[in-house]
C-alpha cells in the first residue's frame, strides 16, 4: 500500500480510537472515583450511566464560548485546539501491535519527548491570553513544572533506549520480546526508570498529585479559569488524552508493549495501557496535592540525580553484559 | 485561671501594617484578591494579598460579605423567637449557637435548668463537636488539594460519618440541621426510645474510622509536608488576639471552658483537654482529632447515665411571646468547636418588652481570622489556603 494512504488511514483510525477511549475514560474515572468515595457515580444516562460522555459533550458544545473583553483573542481561541493536537500527535508513534502503528519513526522516543514538552506552550498561551491573575499564576506554575520535569522524564526514557539500543518504539518492544520486559529485567534500572517515568510524565500532564497549575482550591481552575463551553472541554480532553498516551508509552517502554501470550498483540497493548491508566486514576483519587516549590524540590533534589544514576547503571549493564562498543 | 501551661515561644511576627514602599520600592508586587467568590475561602471572605512572585508580602482581610444583621434582629424579636435565628450563625454547629443563647437568657431570667436537660445538652454539644470537626477535616483535605482528587475522597468519607450524627439529631429533633431544640429552662425534645443504642453504634463506627484519619494525619508524607511548620500561631499572639479553641490549644495554651469554667454538666465529669506544642497547621489537626476522640469518650460515658426527671424547669408559659426580658445583663460562654462562643445580653425591662435591649455575640471565628495578617506573610498562595482552612472559620459566624 502507498505509505501516504496507509499513514492517513492509521491517523484517522488512531485519532478516533484515542478520542473515543478518552471520552469513556472520563466515564470510567467518574464511576471509579464514585465507588472509591462510596458514591454511585453517573447513573442517569444509559445503562450504568454509560452515555454520560455523550451528554457531557452535548452540554459543552451547547454552551457559549465566552471570550473575555481584555483577553488576547487569537491566542485565547487557538490554545485549546492546540493542546489537543499536540496530545494526539504523540499517539502517532505508539505501536499498538507489530503492524498497527501510524508512523514507525526511528527517533520515536525523541519525537514523543519533543511533542510532550511542546504542550507547555499552549498551556502558557491559554494562561497568558486569559488576562486573569489566577490563570497567569497557573500558567507560570505549569511552565516551571513542565520544564523541570522534562529532565527526569528524558533521563527515565533514556534507560530503555540504552538497553534496547534503539529510539524506535517498535524496536524497543521487539527487544523486550526477546530479552524480557525492562520493568523486570535487567533488575534495577528498568523498574526504577518506570518509577521515575510515571510521576515525571504525570507532572508534565498536570495530573494529581502534580496538578498544581490548576489547583482548584487555590487558583480556582488555573489556566482554564476563563474558558467556557468547548474551549474548556478541549483543555479537559487534552489532559485525559495526555494521560492515556502516557499510559500507552509507559507500557511500551517498560512492559513490553504488545508482547504477551495467548492473545493477539493488540489486546495485550490495550490491556496494559488501560491498567496503567486505572492506576493513575487510583493515585489521583487518593492523594492530596504538593505545593509548587516542594514539587520543584522533589524534581531537582531527587529525580534528576536519581535519573542520572539510572542512565549510568543502564550504560554499565549494557557495557558488561554485551561487551559494549 | 492559669493559662500559660507550656505555650509556644513567641516568634517573629509579620507586620500587618507593612508599608509597601519601605518593603521594596522597586518590587513589582501583584495584588491578588482571594475571594469573596473563591472555592476555598469557606464562604464569602476576601483576602487581599500582595504577592512578590508567589510569596505573600502583606495581607489585608475583609469581612462583612455575609452580614445579615442578626444582632439587630435580636433587638426586634422576642426571646423565644431568637433561637432559630441564631441557629444560622455557625452553620456547622447550630447546637452550640442555641445553647449559648439560651444559657444567656437563663442567666438573665435567673432560670435553673434541670439536671436531665443539662445532661442532654452536654451529649448534644459533644456530638455536635464531632460532626463539626469531621466537616472541618474534610474541608481541610479539600483545601490541601483535589476537589477533583484525593481531597474530595476524604471529604466524602468525612461527610459519610457526619451523616450518622445528623441522623441522630434528626431522630431527636425532627431537623437535620437547624434544630430549635433548646428553650429557656430546658430542652424541647425528649430522647426517643432506643436513641442511646443508636448513639452507641454511631460513635463506635466513627471511632473506628477516626483511626484511619489519624493514620492519614500521621503517616501521609504529602499531608505532613503541606502542614508542618506552616502558619505558626504562637501562644502570645493567640492570647493578644483573643483566639480561643483548637487554634489556641494547638499553640500550647491549655485552656478549655468545659474544664476551666464548667457549664451544663461538665462539672460532674472529667474533660481531658488536648493540646499540642507546635502551633502550626499539623498541630491544629492533631488537636481536633484528639478532641473528637475525647468527645466520643464523653458521649459514651454520658449517654447511658442521662438522669430521669423533667426536661424543663418551668411550667409551659401561655404567652411565651409576651415574656418580658428583665432589666439587667448576663453573659454566657460555651466551648464551641471553634472556641469561646459567648452571648452577652442586656435586658431592657418594661421599656423593651419581650426583646433584649442589646445582644452581642462573641464569635470565635472572627478572632481567629485576625491572626492571618500576622502569620501569612512569607508563605505562598497555596499555604494561605491551607492556613485559612486549618483555622476553620465559619463566615456566618464571623459576620452575623
Amino acid at each position: 500500500m502507498n505509505p501516504w494512504v496507509r499513514g492517513l488511514i492509521y491517523a484517522v483510525v488512531i485519532t478516533n480510537v484515542f478520542l473515543t477511549i478518552t471520552a469513556w475514560s472520563i466515564w470510567f474515572e467518574r464511576k471509579f472515583s464514585g465507588r472509591m468515595q462510596s458514591r454511585l457515580g453517573p447513573t442517569f444516562y444509559g445503562p450504568m450511566g454509560l452515555l454520560q460522555p455523550i451528554v457531557d459533550g452535548i452540554k459543552l458544545i451547547q454552551k457559549e464560548f465566552l471570550i473575555p473583553a481584555t483577553a488576547d483573542k487569537i491566542l485565547f481561541v487557538i490554545a485549546p485546539p492546540l493542546t489537543v493536537v499536540l496530545a494526539l500527535g504523540t499517539a502517532a508513534v505508539v505501536p499498538f501491535s507489530a503492524d498497527i502503528i501510524a508512523a514507525d519513526l526511528d527517533i520515536g522516543v525523541l519525537y514523543l519527548l519533543a511533542l510532550g514538552s511542546l504542550t507547555i506552550i499552549p498551556v502558557w498561551m491559554s494562561g497568558w491570553s486569559s488576562n486573569n491573575k489566577y490563570a497567569m499564576l497557573g500558567a507560570m506554575r505549569a511552565v516551571a513544572q513542565g520544564v523541570s520535569y522534562e529532565i527526569p522524564l528524558v533521563l527515565a526514557s533514556l534507560v530503555p533506549v540504552i538497553l534496547a539500543g534503539s529510539m524506535s518504539l517498535s524496536d524497543i518492544v521487539r527487544f523486550q520480546m526477546k530479552h524480557g520486559w525492562f520493568a523486570f529485567w535487567p533488575p534495577g534500572p528498568g523498574f526504577f526508570a518506570f518509577l521515575f517515568f510515571l510521576p515525571a510524565s504525570l507532572a508534565e500532564a498536570n495530573r494529581i498529585p502534580f496538578d498544581i497549575p490548576e489547583a482548584e482550591s487555590e487558583l480556582i481552575a488555573g489556566v482554564s479559569t476563563e474558558y467556557t463551553g468547548m474551549g474548556f472541554g478541549l483543555l479537559y480532553l487534552a489532559e485525559y488524552l495526555h494521560t492515556l498516551v502516557i499510559s500507552a508509552v509507559a507500557s511500551v517502554l517498560f512492559f513490553g508493549g504488545w508482547d504477551g501470550p495467548f492473545a493477539p498483540g493488540l489486546h495485550w497493548m490495550v490491556l496494559k495501557t488501560l491498567a496503567l491508566f486505572a492506576g493513575i486514576f487510583w493515585v489521583r483519587w487518593s492523594l492530596v496535592r504538593f505545593r509548587s516549590d516542594q514539587l520543584m524540590t522533589i524534581c531537582w533534589r531527587y529525580l534528576v540525580p536519581g535519573g542520572l544514576i539510572l542512565v549510568m547503571s543502564a550504560g554499565l549493564w549494557v557495557h558488561f553484559t554485551r561487551g559494549g562498543g | 485561671m492559669e493559662m500559660k501551661a507550656h505555650a509556644v515561644k513567641g516568634r517573629r511576627r509579620a507586620n500587618p501594617y507593612l508599608d509597601l514602599e519601605t518593603y521594596d520600592p522597586e518590587a513589582d508586587l501583584m495584588v491578588l484578591n482571594l475571594g469573596p467568590q473563591h472555592p476555598s475561602t469557606h464562604g464569602v471572605f476576601r483576602l487581599k494579598l500582595y504577592l512578590d512572585g508567589e510569596i505573600i508580602v502583606k495581607v489585608v482581610p475583609f469581612v462583612g460579605y455575609l452580614h445579615r444583621g442578626v444582632e439587630k434582629l435580636c433587638e426586634k424579636l422576642t426571646m423565644v423567637q431568637l433561637v432559630p435565628i441564631v441557629d444560622k450563625n455557625d452553620y456547622v454547629s447550630p447546637m452550640m449557637n442555641e445553647q449559648s443563647l439560651v444559657m444567656a437568657f437563663e442567666n438573665l431570667l435567673g432560670v435553673e435548668v434541670p439536671r436531665r436537660a443539662r445532661y442532654l445538652r452536654t451529649v448534644l454539644a459533644e456530638l455536635q463537636r464531632i460532626a463539626s470537626h469531621l466537616l472541618w477535616f474534610g474541608a481541610f483535605a479539600m483545601d490541601l488539594g483535589g476537589a477533583l482528587g484525593g481531597g474530595a475522597t476524604l471529604f466524602m468519607y468525612c461527610f459519610r460519618e457526619r451523616e450518622l450524627i445528623l441522623d441522630l439529631f434528626e431522630e431527636l429533633t425532627g431537623c437535620r440541621f437547624h434544630y430549635n431544640t433548646h428553650i429557656i429552662g430546658g430542652n424541647r425534645h425528649d430522647v426517643p426510645a432506643g436513641w442511646a443504642k443508636k448513639v452507641h453504634s454511631a460513635i463506635d463506627t466513627i471511632e473506628v474510622r477516626l483511626k484511619e484519619y489519624e493514620t492519614f494525619l500521621t503517616t501521609n508524607d504529602i499531608y505532613i509536608e503541606r502542614t508542618r511548620g506552616i502558619g505558626i500561631v504562637d501562644g502570645p499572639l493567640a492570647m493578644d488576639l483573643g483566639i480561643t479553641g483548637p487554634v489556641l490549644r494547638a499553640a500550647g495554651i491549655d485552656h478549655d471552658l468545659r474544664r476551666d469554667s464548667p457549664y451544663h454538666c461538665y462539672n460532674e465529669i472529667e474533660v481531658r483537654v488536648a493540646t499540642a506544642m507546635a502551633g502550626d497547621c499539623e498541630a491544629r489537626g492533631q488537636v481536633r482529632i484528639a478532641e473528637m476522640r475525647e468527645s466520643i469518650r464523653l458521649v459514651r460515658n454520658l449517654i447511658d447515665g442521662i438522669p430521669e426527671g423533667s426536661l424543663g424547669s418551668r411550667k409551659p408559659i401561655k404567652t411565651p411571646l409576651a415574656e418580658k426580658a428583665p432589666e439587667g445583663h448576663a453573659y454566657a460562654a460555651i466551648e464551641s468547636p471553634r472556641g469561646e462562643l459567648g452571648v452577652y445580653v442586656i435586658g431592657g425591662g418594661n421599656n423593651r418588652g419581650a426583646s433584649p435591649y442589646r445582644l452581642k455575640i462573641r464569635s470565635p471565628s472572627l478572632h481567629v481570622l485576625a491572626c492571618l495578617p500576622y502569620i501569612l506573610p512569607g508563605h505562598s498562595v497555596s499555604d494561605a489556603v491551607a492556613v485559612l482552612g486549618s483555622v476553620d472559620p465559619i463566615m456566618g459566624e464571623v459576620d452575623r
